[in-house]
This record gives structure tokens, C-alpha cells and sequence, in this order.
């Protein structure tokens, strides 16, 4: 397994209270994979990607378990400089505001070259003209190299995001809702652009989204999450054509479908929970449009069958997983 | 880009006109009349209208300013009435002390005061923090006249090691030039502080991060370059506040320099001098200004980009 991670826990220590942000977290992407992070806002998608990369700020954040084992290496074991080497290089990240990701006062060619010079040796003068490469690759002229982030649009600053991410070559991209900041005409081509270098660059891939339909045509697993934790965990077919867990199916239920009367979308009713004061029990149970009386104080254990991961009282009241 | 510094040069025209006018307005509305300051008590009413008509106060307003306009632009700036130098010498003859003073204190308030806000900011919530905060919060609330004569009593009459005025050596130059930069310094050290704690939440700070390049790349190329920003709008702000504190330091060190030129010719209703010195000062300013707006689209390429276009 390229990822790997187990149990989760990651916390932030406000004024507010203690937000708990990711609990319990578990997941693997294979060589290659692309594994879909769908949820609400909130749900702690953010933070799981940063924690991969080591990059939760502390404070006001605390990792307070979890292992994270990358290309058979446990990344926390792993000192400061060599986590260094791994960011940019092994693992590297695209992040969901492109408007706000680049620094303004660098070209965006020395903010490409600048990454592959730290990790191969060169100069950075040699470091531009793979940096050029990398721009033509995104499909932006290179003689813009010596252009600011100010010059470009949205979708060409995320492009250099992508640029720079894929510029040494790393096993593994994180894409933070890379297309969220963009308009729709724009989404669809980063999209494309994206899934068409993974397939190039042959790299594995976490995409985090809101947005099914990107899930649909880019990821190979999807994992929903609820509250700071995976609701259900499931093959692309198992997810879309059989969902479990009724957080999943509300979500697919507000989706409008072209053919169908837009008077069937159905919100899910409520809110989030409070981070700070997650509810007992499911977390999903206040929403929970099956919930029973059992869900308000029983944590549900992740069921499996067939790969297909779901926590939810309706398929653990059996017995099975408990 | 030439085209804007043209233009702002241009632009400094109606500046120093405004300034002009501000000035002689000022200086004819104070009560008091150089003829009778230079003649003394003792002189007949007779004598000092003569005077009058010989410095040409006897005119109208209006006339004296347009006088003062016309031989201005052909370079005159006028006689003084005291000592009856032309006041274009004086100003160019006092002007090197000055400079000086101004040239050290900036640099000395750049080189301590961003240090002292990044150290700050890097250690945030600590009691490094708590004391540079401390310390410029006391070299900004400190008036220069106090910290000037304190300096004095100590170094000069306590443990006597630096001379109290005058000019001449490097020695006298040290006292002068630490009053007039604590002001500058604290202000420099404050607002690097703040702007570095906004900078370093950034996302672009984030991408650096993820980039995986080390930290003190991060620190010098990423960081500093944004913290500069809004400093050097501070430094440039701040050049008319210390031109403000010249003219004290040097009157409390004995400096001959443009300041004290202005304060004497000031208690003198020397007019032409007063005028004159406090048009060279705003030309001053505004070429600094002009400096630190160029130095500002070198920062930043956005501004740059304005300029162009504009
Ligand atoms: N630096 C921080 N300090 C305090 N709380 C934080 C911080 N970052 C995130 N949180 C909290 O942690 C929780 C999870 O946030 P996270 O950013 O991971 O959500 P997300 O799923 O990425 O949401 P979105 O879709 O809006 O990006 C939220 O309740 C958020 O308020
Ligand atoms: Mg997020």
C-alpha cells in the first residue's frame, strides 16, 4: 500500500472549546489510486490532508493519535529535515484557493523552479527550465514564466498549483478541493487536466471535494465523511449504485438530476454538529431520517462486506462488526 | 515606469505650490514684524520704515508672495534679512549635518527596528516578544527633547565618553542619531511585527511549506518579502515625523544643520529663510516619497503593474 493511514485523531484547542476535527480516521490508497474525500464543510477534510503532509498548525492543533505510514515508511517517526525532503517531492499538494496559494510578489516560474530545486540538486537557474516544461505541460504558454500570480486567472494560477505540484514527479498528489474558487466552464477543464497528468505522471491521488459528479469521473475509491469521521468507505460502483450509510444517500439525494423534477431534491434537513460538542452515540443521528433508538447512544463500529466500509447501527444491530 | 516618475515629478509642482502658500500665509499672519526685531527697541518709526520699504514688506500680501513666486523659480530664493547671505547658501551650507543625521537615523532605525519585529514575531506570546514590545512601546512613547538630555546627563556629565554638542567628528553624531531613530525604530518594530504575524497565517506561506523547502528560504523569500510591504509605506511616512524631529534634535545637540537654521530664522521673523527652508524640507519629503513609492513597485510587481498603466 502507498498510504496508509490508521486512527486519526486531530484536534484544534481554541477559545471556543476543543474542535474535534478528525476522529478516528482510517484509510489506504493503493500505487496509483485515486481515492475521492467527499463531506460537508467542516467534516475535517482540510485537516486530514494537512496532517499527511504534517502541516496542521500547532497550536492551536494537536495530533493526538494516528499512524501514517507512506511508501512503507511511518511518517511521524521521520525527522523535520526528512519530512522536508517528502513534502513537494513524494507527496505534494494542491491547495483550494488559488487566488490566495501563490505568493504575489514571486514569478510563477520561481515558484516553480524553487520546488525542484530543493529536491534535485540543481540550480535554480537549471530548475527554471524544467519549470518552463511543467507550464507547457499545464497547457500555459512558457514564455510567462516570468509572469506574477496577479497576471493569471483563477484557473491558470490553479494550473501553475498543478505545475508546481507535479514538478518533481511525486508518488502521490493531495488536491484540497482544487476547484471549489473556480467557475464551472473552468472546473470541468482543471478536472481534466488533472486526471489526464495523473494518468501521465502515473501518481496516486486524494481528491477532496463537495462535488459527486468530479468524484464520478475522476476517483476510483470514495470515502464520505461525516463529523471528523468516515461515514462509509466504498468502491466508486459501491458508493454511487449502493450506498449504505443514510448520510451517503442524502447526499446523492441532493444532487439535481436533469431528468427528473427539481422538486425531488432533498436537502439533508440540520446542520453539522458542533465540533466542539459532537452528540452521543452516531453522529449522524440528529439528521438521521432512519435513526433509531439505539443510535443516540451507541457509537457505531465499521461494518465490512466486500470492501465496502459503513458506520451505521442499521448493519451492526445484527451483530456483525460490533 | 519613466513615464510615472516623470509624472510625479511633474506632480511636485502643485505640491510645493500649496506648500508655498501654506507657509508665507503662516509666517505673514504671526504677530510681530522683522524690522523691528532687527532694529531693536531703539529705533525711530522713520528708520524702520525705510527698512520696511527695503525688504519690501511694505507691499501688499498678495505682491510679496508673487515676488517671492518669480524670483523663486528663477532659483532666488532671497537675501536673509539677518545676516543678508543668500539664503540658497545658508540652506546649502547647513545642509550636510542635516543629511547626515537623517541618512544614519533611518539607517539605524531600518537595521534595528525590522530585527526587533520579526524577533517579535517569530517568538510570539513569549517574553521575547513581551519585552520588544516593551521596548518600543517606550521608544515610541518617549519624547526626543527628554531622551536627548538624558542622554546628555549620562554620557556627557555622568561617565563622560561622548561629546554633548556641536558637529564635526563621529562622536557627536552618535547621541543625535540614537534620539532621533528611537522614534522611527519602534514604529518600524511594531509594524513588522503585526505585518509579520498576518503574513505568516498566509496560505502562500502553507504552499511554501508543502513545497517542501526549508525554512530559512521560507523566512527570506517568502515571508520578508511580503512583511516589506506595508514597512516601507511606515519608513516613508515616517521621513516627514523625523524631518520634524531634526529640527529638535539639532536644536537640543547644537547641530549646525537646516533645523536650526529654521528655528533661529524663525525667532528672528527671518522670513525669507523660513520660507525658504521649510520649502527645501517639503521638496525633501517629496523626493523621498517619490524613493519610497519606486522602491515600493520594486516590492511589490502589483503596484508595479498600476504604474505601468498609469
Ligand atoms: N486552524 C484552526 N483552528 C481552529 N479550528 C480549526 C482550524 N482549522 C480547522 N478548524 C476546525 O476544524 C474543523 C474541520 O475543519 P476542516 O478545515 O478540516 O474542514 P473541511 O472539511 O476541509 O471543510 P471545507 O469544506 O470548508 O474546507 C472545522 O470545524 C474547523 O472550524
Ligand atoms: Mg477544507
Amino acid at each position: 500500500m502507498l498510504l496508509s493511514v490508521k486512527d486519526l485523531c486531530v484536534k484544534y484547542v481554541t477559545f471556543e472549546g476543543i474542535v474535534h476535527a478528525v476522529n478516528g480516521v482510517s484509510f489506504d490508497i493503493p500505487e496509483r489510486g485515486t481515492l475521492g474525500l467527499v463531506g460537508e464543510s467542516g467534516a475535517g477534510k482540510t485537516t486530514t490532508a494537512l496532517s499527511l503532509m504534517r502541516l496542521i498548525p500547532v497550536p492551536p492543533g494537536i495530533v493526538e493519535r494516528g499512524k501514517i505510514s507512506f511508501e512503507g515508511r511511518d511518517l511521524d517517526a521521520l525527522s523535520g529535515e526528512e519530512m522536508k525532503k517528502i513534502r513537494g517531492n513524494r507527496i505534494s499538494m494542491i491547495f483550494q484557493d488559488p487566488m490566495t496559494s501563490l505568493n504575489p510578489v514571486l514569478t510563477v516560474g520561481l515558484q516553480i523552479a524553487e520546488t525542484i530545486a530543493a529536491h534535485q540538486n540543481m540550480s535554480e537557474r537549471e530548475a527554471m527550465k524544467k519549470a518552463r516544461e511543467m507550464l507547457e505541460k499545464v497547457q500555459i504558454p512558457a514564455a510567462r514564466y516570468k509572469e506574477y500570480p496577479h497576471e493569471f486567472s483563477g484557473g491558470m494560477r490553479q494550473r501553475v498549483g498543478i505545475a508546481m505540484a507535479l514538478a518533481c514527479n511525486p508518488r502521490m498528489i493531495i488536491a484540497d478541493e482544487p476547484t471549489t474558487a473556480l467557475d464551472v466552464t473552468i472546473q470541468a477543464q482543471v478536472i481534466e487536466l488533472m486526471r489526464d497528468l495523473r494518468d501521465e505522471f502515473s501518481t496516486a491521488m486524494m481528491l477532496i471535494t463537495h462535488d459527486l459528479g468530479v468524484v464520478g469521473e475522476v476517483c476510483d475509491r470514495v470515502a464520505v465523511m461525516y463529523a471528523g469521521e468516515i461515514v462509509e468507505e466504498g468502491s466508486l460502483e459501491q458508493i454511487f449504485e449502493h450506498a449504505r450509510h443514510p448520510y451517503t444517500n442524502g447526499l446523492f439525494r441532493c444532487i439535481p438530476d436533469i431528468d427528473e423534477d427539481n422538486s425531488r431534491i432533498q436537502p439533508i434537513s440540520g446542520l453539522m454538529p458542533d465540533p466542539c460538542d459532537l452528540p452521543a452515540g452516531c453522529c449522524f443521528h440528529p439528521r438521521c431520517p432512519e435513526c433509531m433508538e439505539i443510535c443516540r447512544t451507541r457509537k457505531p463500529a465499521p461494518f465490512t462486506e466486500n470492501g465496502q466500509m459503513v458506520r451505521c447501527c442499521l448493519y451492526t444491530r445484527g451483530g456483525a462488526g460490533q | 515606469m519613466l513615464r510615472y516618475i516623470f509624472k510625479r515629478i511633474v506632480f511636485l509642482v502643485p505640491v510645493l505650490l500649496g506648500v508655498s502658500i501654506l507657509i508665507f500665509v503662516i509666517i505673514h499672519l504671526a504677530p510681530g514684524d522683522p524690522a523691528e526685531t532687527l532694529l531693536g527697541p531703539s529705533a525711530t518709526a522713520q528708520d524702520l520704515a525705510e527698512l520696511r520699504e527695503q525688504l519690501g514688506l511694505d507691499k501688499s500680501l498678495v505682491l510679496q508672495y508673487f515676488t517671492f513666486l518669480t524670483n523663486t523659480l528663477k532659483g532666488d530664493f532671497g537675501r536673509s534679512i539677518r545676516t543678508n547671505n543668500s539664503v540658497l547658501e545658508e540652506l546649502l551650507d547647513r545642509f550636510e549635518p542635516s543629511l547626515m543625521l537623517a541618512i544614519f537615523s533611518m539607517t539605524l532605525a531600518v537595521a534595528a527596528g525590522i530585527p526587533l519585529g520579526v524577533l517579535a514575531a517569530l517568538r510570539q506570546n513569549t517574553w521575547v516578544d513581551t519585552l520588544c514590545n516593551f521596548v518600543a512601546l517606550l521608544g515610541f512613547s518617549l519624547p526626543g527633547f527628554w531622551l536627548g538630555l538624558m542622554l546628555m546627563l549620562l554620557f556627557s556629565i555622568m561617565v563622560p565618553i561622548l561629546p554633548s554638542s556641536g558637529y564635526g567628528e563621529w562622536k557627536q553624531l552618535i547621541m543625535p542619531t540614537v534620539v532621533l531613530a528611537t522614534n522611527t525604530t519602534a514604529v518600524i518594530a511594531r509594524m513588522t511585527r503585526s505585518s509579520m504575524l498576518e503574513v505568516v497565517r498566509q496560505d502562500y506561506v502553507r504552499t511554501a511549506k508543502a513545497k517542501g523547502l526549508n525554512g530559512r528560504l521560507i523566512l527570506l523569500r517568502h515571508i520578508m518579502s511580503n512583511v516589506l510591504i506595508p514597512v516601507v509605506t511606515v519608513v516613508g511616512l515616517h521621513f516627514g515625523h523625523m524631518l520634524g524631529g531634526v529640527v529638535i534634535t539639532e536644536t537640543v545637540f547644537s547641530i549646525p544643520g537646516v533645523g536650526r537654521l529654521i528655528i533661529d530664522a524663525i525667532r528672528f521673523q527671518d522670513y525669507p529663510v523660513v520660507q525658504g527652508g521649510i520649502l527645501f524640507f517639503a521638496f525633501c519629503l517629496s523626493l523621498v516619497n517619490l524613493g519610497v513609492d519606486l522602491i515600493y513597485a520594486l516590492l511589490d510587481p502589483r503596484i508595479k503593474a498600476q504604474y505601468r498603466a498609469g
